[in-house]
């Protein structure tokens, strides 16, 4: 929750009174995630995202895209996290005159200015303890006093003279699996997002093209702008110049009409007696469809019902934690393995007197893969254009759980 | 050495010692200061005194030392003018920078000032940087233009900076174009007027080139102004959609709505055969479903503009059901649209899944969710007809967990459930009864109320069940108290001799003991009624309700085409156009969707009409739900209407005689009761609502009903009598005449709006009548009318429309629609509208007709009270149309010979007697269709007696 709160204005100074209207709503909503991102005043429009426990809130005169709005302020919590290290209230108070900057940087009469990180950091250099030392011994300052090369070229996401010893790029293919699985096991909905992100770091002005074995699984793509649409329409190549550092390539979406594995299964019991303060609560995990990986770092957890006041549990494997005040039962499994297959079971005990609870607890799973991509896709080959060096190439894999939800 | 230690100085003399600090010889210092200065200004603590001080640290050629300044100065140059003032030279002189990035920051920074005087010095270094050979400079003053333009709008016109932005739009750098499409599309928004943004084809071109090479915010606004654009045929359309299609792919979802905007646009204007339609279509479901693995607020807003798509387009998403199935940890907001979604996707294809994840919902653990998911269900059985059985069960089982909300979401659903599927699912009464106790919430309550009085005669102790609920009947809910009292009057109708008592104790406690108006209206005309005629009461009462339409929150579909233009905006999060509540609605332009002009060799298929389509194909769409008939007889499960007005001191009081004779008539004929030709049940084919003529004939002076007025008084053309009076018509009145004019019969109306709304979008529809009477151009009225304002309109009719026999044969059956509804009114016309011009007969030919009409055809009539002689009458019967062909004096009287002649070419041949001295003339008339004859009399007592 924020408690202290900043301001910033851009076309005409909004009375802080304003935001009286968001802090009504959020005391309306049971809890910070259910405030609605878009709430009316009568004068105003307040928008607002909800990040690392900061809600990020902007104040709207005139009809604007709101998605416009919820990108930039996601992009500005982006950029302080990069810039920080983390996105938290402290790291804002300590760098307040770099938010500054930074939010004056971005956006210029309500219009986005430099949103590309790689173009911030070259006007205001990010904070480091070194910089912050020279910069008190030699007077020079954290702002850049040239105007950022990539700013108008036709490549804006690259700045001109990029230069390093080893030649570097580096994809991460991870995908997440978004699944709801009933209570008899079998899947109602699931689907893969996919992203490629890449970590390049190569000097001068390369031109890379990446190619996959399977081009065909990524019929809904959404690329970065440094693509080339045309070759990836008719060749399925992914061609770019790409930003310097780490950047997302593709994102991409592997819908439930392909078939979509699902790694694990739950067998589970949980049930509250009529009349009695105890329920029984038995769940165990077991590998399916992993492809002859190993599952690991699995965690399960679940949202007990507000009647439930303890639970007396036994984890096989792992250990597990009850919060009585929020109900949320954390099981950190680890690992599979298959001759032992993890569970946790035990009693599970209710308030005395109050009504059996109609409702079972949906169990969250958390789990992770590595070296492999569920959904198969597999990179053929990375070629570099336009430089005479010999970069090092390296292409990772990893499955992890989305919203991976089982209903009981 | 964080910046939290500008923070922490809370010693007395804070701003003493800043102002030194200021003013210190050391670079370092200074800096130091500064920052302490904004850190202070962005918790909101007034530095505003230091100004002096910190604009004296503007000249400097440290960069960052200069940003901080300038951010100073924006702050607080609108309070210290005088003083912003100093600083000007230096922004001049900055201008003028070998480095573009501070020549761009100074011009950016000048633009922020909103001083006045600062503004004039601004306009030379303006006009400088709008031509600076470095494109970033310019890109920084295309937007300045629209600052400025927002101070001081006139100096910018004078200073021809609008035609310099406009020239940017050709620039060779694509962040230049897009910021000054930007900057235009924002002084065309407070200018509606202006025309800024005049695209043409080359100039639509070059922003397309621009789209594929400038920054993500630079796409949105080159795409939004895209959508602005209305392309001159389908081909043009399709090229600009194929150039746009590939920004589906983008990784920012705002350019990605804004790319939906353009295609759902133009689209409109594609042919449905087109391949390119089903590709282009086939394109929009990826990306729209992308936008929901997103951030929650993202996935909100892309929910919200789903639901308009799926509204306008359901092909689009129709398989993409399972993306919209709920997690169970997603924020309210997403879950509550999401199942908004699920019903409007619902099909029999897939409505197994969707009813099994509702139920699945309706256990959750969220009372606003599972409410919402119980009332889907409902709605899934009214809308797929082939699950209502599942549905229902489905709405059992989860009545069998008692959970209370639960079970009263389930009662209120099903009452419309029976509503939509009468007489199928009565079997389940009695498990609902059950849980009669435990409804608590007035929506609950009145919804099971309903079923009991609608199904009082299966229900063996239906008339228990609603005593019990009397006992509190003054602190029930309006809602319930009316429900009440139409339940136990239909089951005094039906169960006459077991419920006397009760009927007469709820009509007592509804007129006498009870404060509310509509309550007390309604009481008196279920007492009047039964007083009165009891059979009467029981066609009222009982009668047939129309079916509940399949989808009520349906966006009406002329502001669906106006949402669509709103993709991505707020407008589309609200689903209101920007008119409704944009701050000030400065000049809001109404965005429509583009007809479909196809280019000459393309063939177009007629019976998809979009928004351009004549009104009429508009109002087929005929909504049943708030109709007259509906809120009279019974169905108060909405906000409640108040009911017709009501002359209380008519009324007898005395409860004794309340039923005396009424109730013998009831229980004695009452089989024949049904069917009373009085009451006849308005026709299947016709609009639900046209209660004017039945209910006319009977019950007119309490409904104050002033239909036919029209053909009882008036002079030829009668004067505009109310034929659709504000109270029923949600604020909108209409009154109107018919006249005949050179061969041309109009309909004269008057529109007035006694509401609180602007109405727009008028048009008009007849319905099948016995002359064919039909519009025969469409409803013009020009501007929107605004509240209070009358219009007045001479609707052409022509008589080529269909014809069906209507009872009275001159009713006429009409349709009005505006922006708020669809309305309904039946008047009646009189006949001399329809006589010809030509309807003069020679001499032999009438008489050989005459006696060609058997005699049987032959009606006589007599009109009194005329003063008129046989010259007057017949000059002025000629006048409309009534012709005398021949006139004989037999035995002192004067006999004069007429005839006259339809629309539809039927002759009448008339005789009219007139006795000097006498006032009363007989008038005989001879038709082969005899049936016009009572109102070709009507229309000689209309012409004669005015």
């Amino acid at each position: 929750m924020s408690l202290g709160e900043y301001e910033k204005h851009w076309k005409s100074v909004v009375s802080q009174s304003v935001c009286d209207y968001f802090f009504e709503a959020q005391e309306k909503a049971a809890d910070v995630e259910n405030v609605p991102p878009v709430i009316s005043t009568p004068h105003h429009y307040l928008i607002s995202i909800y990040r690392d426990k900061l809600f990020f809130v902007s104040v709207i005169q005139t009809e604007v895209p709101p998605l416009f709005v919820i990108e930039f302020l996601h992009r500005v919590a982006d950029t302080f996290q990069d810039y920080f290290g983390e996105c938290s209230e402290a790291a804002i108070k300590d760098n307040v005159v770099i938010v500054y900057e930074l939010l004056e940087e971005m956006l210029d009469n309500g219009f986005p200015l430099a949103t590309e990180s790689n173009i911030l950091k070259e006007l205001i250099k990010p904070p480091t303890i070194l910089r912050s030392v020279v910069n008190s011994i030699t007077g020079s300052s954290n702002v850049g006093d040239t105007l950022p090369t990539g700013q108008l070229s036709n490549i804006p996401w690259r700045r001109a003279g990029v230069k390093y010893t080893n030649n570097e790029a580096y994809f991460d293919v991870v995908e997440e699996i978004d699944a709801i699985i009933d209570k008899s096991g079998s899947t109602v909905f699931a689907e893969i997002q996919g992203v490629i992100d890449a970590c390049i770091k190569l000097s001068g002005m390369p031109d890379l093209s990446l190619s996959f074995m399977n081009p065909r699984l990524l019929d809904d793509v959404s690329f970065h702008p440094c693509i080339r649409f045309k070759r990836w329409e008719s060749e399925r190549v992914l061609s770019f110049i790409p930003p310097d550092g780490n950047f997302r390539l593709i994102s991409y979406r592997v819908s439930s009409q392909n078939l979509v594995a699902i790694p694990v299964y739950v067998k589970h019991s949980i049930s509250f007696k009529e009349n009695s303060s105890c329920g029984r609560f038995d769940i165990t995990i077991g590998p399916k469809q992993n492809m002859g990986k190993t599952i690991e770092g699995i965690t399960v957890t679940v949202h007990m019902p507000k009647v439930v006041l303890n639970m007396n549990l036994t984890p096989t494997q792992g250990s597990y934690t009850f919060d009585p005040v929020t109900k949320v039962l954390t099981w950190d499994v680890g690992k599979i393995t298959p001759q032992k297959l993890p569970s946790l079971k035990g009693l599970v005990n209710l308030q005395s007197g109050a009504p059996k609870p109609e409702e079972n607890p949906s169990l969250n799973i958390q789990f992770k893969i590595q070296q492999l991509a569920i959904s198969g896709l597999k990179v053929n080959r990375l070629d570099m254009y336009g430089e005479k060096y010999k970069p090092f190439k390296g292409v990772k894999y990893v499955t992890k759980a989305g919203k991976f939800q089982v209903r009981t | 050495m964080t910046d939290s230690k500008y923070f922490t100085t809370t010693k007395k003399g804070e701003i003493f010692e800043l102002k030194a600090e200021l003013n210190s010889d050391k670079k370092e210092k200074k800096k130091e200061a500064v920052k302490k200065v904004i850190a202070s200004m962005t918790v909101g603590k007034d530095v505003s005194a230091l100004f002096p001080d910190v604009v004296n640290c503007m000249q400097t050629d440290n960069l960052e030392l200069k940003k901080l300044v300038y951010l100073y100065l924006m702050n607080y140059a609108k309070s210290q003018p005088d003083m912003a003032i100093m600083a000007v030279n230096t922004f001049v002189k900055d201008c003028e920078d070998p480095n573009p990035l501070i020549r761009a920051l100074a011009v950016r920074t000048m633009g922020c000032i909103r001083v006045d005087k600062i503004t004039e010095y601004l306009c030379e270094p303006l006009r400088k940087c709008l031509k600076d050979e470095d494109p970033y400079v310019r890109k920084t003053a295309a937007v300045c233009v629209a600052k400025l333009h927002d101070i001081n709008a006139q100096l910018v016109e004078d200073q021809g900076f609008l035609d310099t932005l406009k020239d940017l739009i050709s620039d060779s750098n694509p962040m230049v174009v897009a910021n000054a499409v930007a900057a235009l599309s924002e002084i065309a928004e407070s200018h509606p007027s202006s025309n800024l943004l005049d695209l043409n084809p080359q100039s639509i071109n070059k922003l397309l080139t621009a789209l594929n090479e400038c920054t993500e915010c630079g796409q949105i606004f080159i795409l939004d102004c895209l959508a602005n654009y209305t392309p001159k045929d389908d081909r043009e359309a399709q090229s600009i959609c194929e150039r746009v299609t590939p920004r589906l792919s983008h990784a920012n979802s705002a350019v990605v709505l804004s790319a939906v905007k353009v295609l759902m646009k133009f689209m409109e204007m594609l042919s449905k055969d087109l391949d390119y339609y089903g590709t282009l279509l086939k394109k929009l479901a990826p990306p729209l479903v992308t936008l929901l693995s997103a951030e929650p607020e993202l996935q909100y807003v892309a929910l919200r503009n789903i639901n308009l798509i799926v509204q306008k387009r359901p092909e689009v998403l129709k398989h993409e059901m399972k993306v919209f199935f709920v997690k169970y940890n997603d924020p309210i907001y997403v879950k509550l649209e999401k199942l908004d979604i699920m019903i409007r996707l619902a099909s029999q294809a897939n409505i197994a899944q969707v009813l099994a994840e509702l139920k699945e919902y309706a256990t959750e653990v969220d009372v606003d969710f599972v409410r919402k998911a119980v009332r889907a269900i409902g709605r899934c059985a009214i809308k797929v007809e082939q699950s209502a059985e599942r549905c229902v069960s489905t709405l059992l089982d989860l009545i069998q967990t008692k959970v209370n909300y639960v079970v009263q979401e389930a009662i209120v659903v099903i009452k419309d459930i029976f509503r939509k599927y009468p007489n199928k699912y009565e079997s389940v009464i009695a498990t609902l009864c059950e849980n009669l106790d435990s409804l608590d919430e007035p929506e609950a309550r009145a919804a099971m109320i309903w079923i009991v009085g609608e199904y009082a005669e299966r229900i063996d102790n239906a008339d228990e069940l609603l005593e019990s609920f009397l006992e509190g009947f003054h602190d029930e809910s309006t809602q319930v108290q009316l429900q009440l009292l139409t339940a136990i009057v239909k089951l005094f109708l039906k169960k006459p001799t077991e419920t006397q008592e009760l009927v007469q104790q709820v009509l007592s406690l509804a007129t006498q003991d009870s404060d509310n108006p509509d309550l007390r209206d309604r009481g008196y005309i279920y007492w009047r009624l039964l007083s009165t005629d009891p059979v009467a009461a029981k066609e009222v009462v009982l009668a047939e309700k129309p079916l509940i339409s399949e989808e009520t929150d349906l966006i009406e579909p002329t502001l669906l085409d106006e949402l669509i233009c709103y993709i991505g905006t707020l407008a589309s999060v609200y689903h209101k156009p920007p008119s409704a509540f944009v701050e000030g609605g400065r000049g809001v332009v109404h965005k429509s969707l583009p007809p479909r002009t196809a280019s000459s060799e393309s063939t177009e298929s007629p019976e998809t009409a979009p928004a351009g389509a004549p009104p009429g194909e508009q109002l087929d769409a005929v909504p049943t739900q708030g109709d007259l008939l509906g809120d009279l007889l019974n169905l108060d499960l909405g906000p409640p209407v108040s009911g017709p007005p009501l002359a209380a001191s008519a009324v007898q009081m005395g409860a004794v005689d309340l039923l005396g004779g009424g109730l013998d008539s009831l229980m004695g004929d009452e089989p024949e009761g049904i069917g009373a030709p009085s009451f006849v049940a308005p026709p299947a084919a016709a609009v639900p609502a046209n209660l004017g003529a039945p209910m006319g004939s009977g019950l007119s002076d309490l409904f104050d009903l002033t239909s036919g007025v029209g053909t009882l008084s008036g002079s030829y053309v009668a004067p505009k009598a109310v034929w659709l009076p504000a109270m029923k018509a949600k604020g909108l009145e209409i009154s109107g005449t018919f006249t005949r004019q050179a061969g041309t019969i109009s309909m004269d109306l008057q529109l007035t709006n006694k509401a609180l709304q602007v109405m727009t979008d008028f048009a008009i529809q007849f319905n099948r009548n016995s002359f064919g009477l039909a519009p025969a151009a469409p409803l013009q009225v020009h501007a929107p009318l605004s509240p209070t304002q009358t219009v007045e309109i001479s609707l052409p009719l022509s008589t080529a429309g269909s014809v069906m026999k209507t009872e009275p044969l001159n009713s006429l059956q009409v349709a009005v629609k505006n922006n708020i509804d669809v309305f309904y009114f039946s008047t009646l016309y009189p006949l001399h509208i329809l006589f010809v011009e030509d309807g003069k007969m020679d001499r032999q030919m009438f008489l050989a007709t005459w006696k060609d009409i058997p005699n049987e055809n032959e009606a006589q009539f007599q009109i009194r009270d005329c003063p008129l002689n046989a010259e007057a009458v017949s000059s002025r019967l000629q006048s409309s149309n009534i012709f005398t062909v021949a006139r004989r004096n037999v035995e002192g009287q004067d006999m004069l010979y007429q005839s006259l002649k339809l629309t539809n070419g039927i002759w009448v041949l008339a005789e009219l007697r007139i006795q000097p001295g006498n006032p009363s003339f007989t008038l005989s008339l001879k038709c082969r269709a005899p049936e016009v004859s009572q109102h070709v009399y009507q229309a000689y007592e209309t012409i004669l007696k005015n």
